[in-house]
């Protein structure tokens, strides 16, 4: 059996190229002459973030230039792409403090979940995108690098405010 | 009737190299511009901007685009066939340019030398010489596809020369009523019949035959929704695919250029050319050198009728963006099927009724120049041009594929299941059978 189509009877006033074209161009000059716009003139204008939007990563510090991070190690394990390195040390009162704590944005995916694991709020996904670099070295963050990052950070989820109102 | 004084010999060649230097200048500057306005349009009908970052409101973007196109690396494929490749850009730019020659663009400018008529070459064949080099335009594209050795190339080029071949066709044919109505095939002519003899821009009393004019010329300039010869999405842009940098922009300039001159040659045929509307005081024709019929001439008369030529001419270009950025282009066999099915036949059907309707007002001892003679064309032609335009409405001429009961008639399909789009709209009868 040959192939049945369906073909769809629209009445003549749908139909018509001439009516549908002159309908078209009508549609295009009222957005021609409309005075709002929707472009974004980057450089000049920076576009608004929503709370919940991850970038580049941000480290908190105590009130005396410490990292806030304990070194647990929780956020190398749950990092899906593999890109934080940290080597924990202990100082003499028994404090684990990172010795090397590096982030390679590259690899990263901006996942948030390092921030979401952190158990003393010390790592943090933050709210920037201007990040470029003339190298690739220049993209694995140290730790210095981390903790001098001064943007505001991302808002985490909120069970019990799903849709953040 | 007024003696002005002809040019000296002299005095003519040096004021021709002027005006071919000025109007070169100037048509390479407004070329140059369109790029910018039409990216400024698209971007206004999709709600941006446009380019803006490039000198104030992004006037100097085509320098830049130049100056950037001038310093990119020239590549040529290793398969190419090196002598049309080279040749292709230059074919397509230059009858682009040239056909500028005979459009007059203002009222003759009396000067202490002489009168100078605002034309460069005031060919006595003038509308002619314009088809013939419309008609070498063809030639640029099909190289330029057939020497890349690209098969997207190629096969924009051929659809390029079918398109264009068939549409030459229904351009020269919606000129014939112009020539019939004018009695002669010169521009200047043109201008003054619609001026002063006919008194009737010949969009009115030839509504029908603009009307096909204005979308051959859409076919003959490959723009959407003709653009078959270029095709992004489906060719890669086609014939210019494999052309990089000033060879690349040449093509470009030929593409806007086109679109100039379509742009002049509509309003000079159809929109009274450089005439300003309601005013006899612009209404002159130079009859020999230096001697001029009608209004008498003056500097700013010129300066007003130029302003005149440009306003028609820049409302045809920005119809030309304005289309571009809204419809969508026609399948291969639509434009066919409209060039040869619909405007063919239209345009020597129009032909024979500005025919007889002439030699009847004619034959009526009516004369030619009346008012009452330019109404009764035009009647005869609103009537056409509403026939015309509600067949074509009426039987989805466009749409190529007939009506299911005419598929099922001629291929044997069985019949299918139909379902009407909405509930509530009432069942058509059934279309164009």
């Amino acid at each position: 059996m040959a192939i049945t189509v369906k073909t769809m009877r629209r009445p003549q006033g749908k139909a018509s190229y001439l009516r549908a074209s002159l309908k078209g161009m009508a549609l295009t000059f009222r957005h021609l002459v409309r005075t709002e716009k929707v472009t974004l003139e980057y450089p000049d204008e920076k576009p608004e973030l929503a709370p919940r939007w991850r970038g580049t990563h941000r480290m908190e510090v105590h009130a005396d230039g410490r990292p806030k991070c304990v070194a647990c190690g929780l956020c190398p394990t749950i990092c899906p792409s593999n890109c934080i390195r940290l080597v924990p040390g202990e100082d003499d009162q028994g404090n684990r403090y990172p010795v090397v704590y590096e982030i390679d944005e590259f690899r990263c995916i901006f996942c948030g979940m390092c921030q979401e694991v952190c158990p003393v709020e010390a790592i943090h996904v933050g709210q920037d995108f201007e990040n470029s670099e003339y190298t690739r070295e220049r993209f694995v963050y140290d730790l210095d690098r981390l903790m001098a990052q001064d943007h505001p950070v991302t808002a985490l989820w909120d069970p019990s405010d799903p849709l953040g109102q | 009737m007024h003696d002005l004084g002809a040019l000296s010999p002299n005095a003519f060649l040096i004021i021709s190299l002027i005006k071919i230097g000025i109007t070169f200048t100037l048509v390479m500057v407004v070329v140059a511009m369109l790029t910018l306005l039409e990216r400024k349009v698209a971007g206004w009908i999709q709600d941006r901007l446009g380019p803006n970052r490039v000198g104030p409101g992004g006037l100097l973007q085509p320098a830049a685009d130049g100056l950037k196109n001038i310093l990119k690396e020239e590549t040529s494929p290793r398969e190419a066939s090196r002598l049309y490749f080279f040749l292709a850009p230059a074919l397509s730019i230059i009858p682009a340019l040239i056909t500028f020659a005979v459009i007059p663009f203002a009222a003759p400018l009396p000067t202490r030398w002489g009168l100078v008529d605002m034309i460069i070459a005031d060919l006595p064949i003038g509308i002619l010489y314009i088809l013939a080099l419309t008609g070498l335009g063809v030639y640029g594209i099909v190289m330029a596809g057939w020497s890349s050795n690209n098969k997207y190339s190629f096969l924009g080029a051929m659809r390029a020369s079918a398109q264009m071949v068939s549409y030459e066709v229904g351009l020269g044919l919606s000129l014939v009523p112009v020539f019939m109505l004018v009695g002669n095939v010169t521009l200047t002519q043109v201008v003054w019949t619609q001026q002063e003899a006919l008194g009737f821009w010949l969009c009115l009393p030839l509504g029908l035959a603009f009307f096909l004019f204005v979308i051959s010329s859409f076919a003959e300039c490959n723009r959407l929704p003709f653009d078959m010869a270029e095709a992004e999405s489906e060719l890669i842009t086609g014939y210019h695919t494999e052309y990089s940098s000033m060879k690349f922009s040449m093509f470009f300039i030929a593409e806007y250029s086109n679109m100039l001159t379509a742009s002049a040659l509509m309003a000079t045929l159809f929109l009274g050319g450089w005439d300003i509307p309601f005013w006899t005081g612009d209404n002159m024709r130079v009859i020999a050198p230096g001697i001029v019929e009608g209004a008498n001439p003056a500097w700013w008369k010129t300066l007003l009728t130029l302003g005149a030529f440009g306003v028609k001419t820049f409302f045809f270009v920005f119809l030309f963006m304005w289309v571009r950025w809204t419809l969508p282009r026609f399948r291969y066999d639509q434009v066919m099927h409209l060039g040869w099915k619909v405007m063919l036949p239209t345009a020597l059907a129009f032909i024979a009724l500005t025919g007889t309707t002439i030699l009847v007002l004619d034959l009526s001892g009516l004369r030619y120049g009346s008012f009452l003679y330019g109404l009764i064309l035009t009647a005869v032609n609103s009537i056409a041009l509403v026939l015309f335009l509600w067949v074509l409405d009426r039987d989805r001429v466009i749409s190529g594929s007939p009506p299911a009961s005419v598929q099922a008639r001629r291929f044997g399909v069985p019949p299918r299941v139909e379902e009407p789009m909405t509930a509530g709209v009432p069942e058509p009868e059934t279309a164009g059978v």
